[in-house]
């Protein structure tokens, strides 16, 4: 392949348009020609800008409302009125079953532990969330190891931004990203593979500890979970894996973000 | 279909692809209350068309009737002077020298990017794209759709997506490098 040829697929590329022998003849031509390799960089590397920093518009709750009432006219089915008024920047229908899972849980969990911690209870609805996306085998919304996806995905539909790094080249490979609703708010969960084991991180702001706060380990009924404060973030680590391996996953994500 | 199941099936859709349409007819207006207006119109005719939806794409059904919106709109509106172009001479004669600049521009973009207003340039950079451009990249950075989906909803065959994104691309950088050299 020549640098003309190239450069004339170099989008598609770059887009992952191309079948495998256009991948793989581009994949030769750009580790020979020094050129071509630079544009193709550059190309990578302003659409990742793009991704990152492009703002997303949202719908406004407003101009929802007004629509469903010149639509459906004004009695749209009680179920339907909007949810997302309350939570503008989630897709109503992929919490809606978790919403509803934390009501019950938290409910249960005031008459059942009311002695527990604010922490404690925490780490129960972390377990329920784990447990809750390996039953319906809805581990992630955005299935990539691609952080650079994942993270721009999050960031569109949540009011902040969680680091997300593929931890592969240690062991644990990112399977990709999904939204869930704990602790009273939608947040960022992450998920991680080790050996055959699954990795559930959770993230969200943390606006009650000040400054960072040690390491703190939960088990329940073969689960354990890892908390961990960094930068305004708190992160909830869950697995089956042995509280050993946990660590050295949250241990690979703190040093790698 | 009866009222009922047809007004579920019509919630599923906007509430699945409510933020999609808006998000492209905010870009393709460059103005909130214009895609209000846009969205509105075309939720519109969605409701209206539903029945002949068959499809199994309803993103990208949906989708394209915002597009045609827009730009029934823009036809209707074009004496307002709405759409603003580039200088497409002055573009091109800068065009083979930038795409054959390699390491010095991918530098120069780098840099800038890094700058603490880069949100606000690559905001700009985009919005002053002429439409049929600035389309095919919200269509695909923003939306994620395939080279498929995004010839489905701007009707333009599948080489031309491509030319268009490799076009897009060529142009966002330009821009970035004149803004750097004025800076």
């Amino acid at each position: 392949m020549d640098c003309n040829s190239a450069r004339t697929h170099l989008d598609a590329y770059v887009d992952r348009e191309l079948d495998m022998s256009g991948t793989s003849a581009i994949d030769q031509h750009l580790a020979s020609c020094e050129a071509c390799d630079a544009v193709f960089s550059r190309q990578a590397r302003l659409r990742r800008a793009l991704r990152e920093h492009v703002t997303y518009h949202d719908a406004p709750p407003a101009l929802a409302a007004r629509i469903r009432a010149r639509t459906m006219g004004a009695t749209p089915a009680r179920s339907s009125k909007p949810w997302s008024a309350y939570l503008p920047r989630l897709q109503w229908m992929q919490v809606g079953a978790a919403v509803a899972a934390t009501a019950v849980l938290s409910w249960t969990a005031g008459v059942q532990y009311a002695s527990l911690s604010e922490d404690e209870l925490v780490a129960g609805q972390v377990m329920a969330g784990h447990v809750r996306s390996m039953l319906t085998s809805h581990l992630t919304d955005v299935a990539t190891s691609d952080q650079h996806t994942v993270k721009p995905w999050l960031s569109r539909k949540l009011d902040f931004s969680p680091p997300v790094t593929d931890l592969a080249t240690v062991g644990f490979p990112l399977l990709g990203g999904r939204l869930d609703y704990l602790d009273g708010r939608p947040v960022a969960a992450l998920a991680y593979q080790h050996r055959q084991h699954v990795i559930n991180l959770f993230v969200w702001p943390d606006h009650k500890s000040a400054g960072s706060v040690a390491t703190q380990t939960f088990a329940k009924d073969g689960y354990n979970v890892l908390r961990w404060t960094d930068a305004g973030l708190v992160f909830w680590a869950v697995s089956d894996l042995n509280t050993a391996e946990l660590k050295d996953f949250a241990q690979a994500y703190a040093s790698a973000k | 279909m009866d009222e009922r199941s047809r007004n579920e099936k019509f919630e599923r859709l906007f509430v699945a692809h409510l933020d999609a349409a808006h998000d492209l007819a905010r870009w393709l207006t460059r103005d909130e209350r214009n895609a209000e207006d846009v969205v509105q119109e075309a939720f519109l005719r969605a409701y209206k068309f539903l029945d002949g939806f068959r499809g199994d794409n309803a993103r990208v059904w949906l989708l394209a009737i915002v597009r045609n919106t827009y730009y029934t709109w823009l036809s209707k509106n074009r004496m307002h002077g709405l759409a603003v172009p580039l200088d497409e001479e002055n573009m091109s004669a800068a065009d083979s020298d930038a795409s054959y600049a390699g390491n010095e521009a991918s530098y120069s973009v780098d840099a800038l990017l890094h700058q603490k207003d880069a949100k606000r340039l690559i905001n700009q950079a985009l919005e002053q794209l002429p439409d049929e451009f600035r389309e095919v990249i919200v269509l695909r950075e923003l939306e994620d759709l395939s080279y498929k989906e995004i010839a489905a909803v701007a009707e333009i065959p599948l080489g031309t997506v491509m030319s268009r994104l490799a076009r897009a691309r060529k142009l966002l950088l330009q821009h970035l490098q004149h803004v750097r050299q004025e800076a």
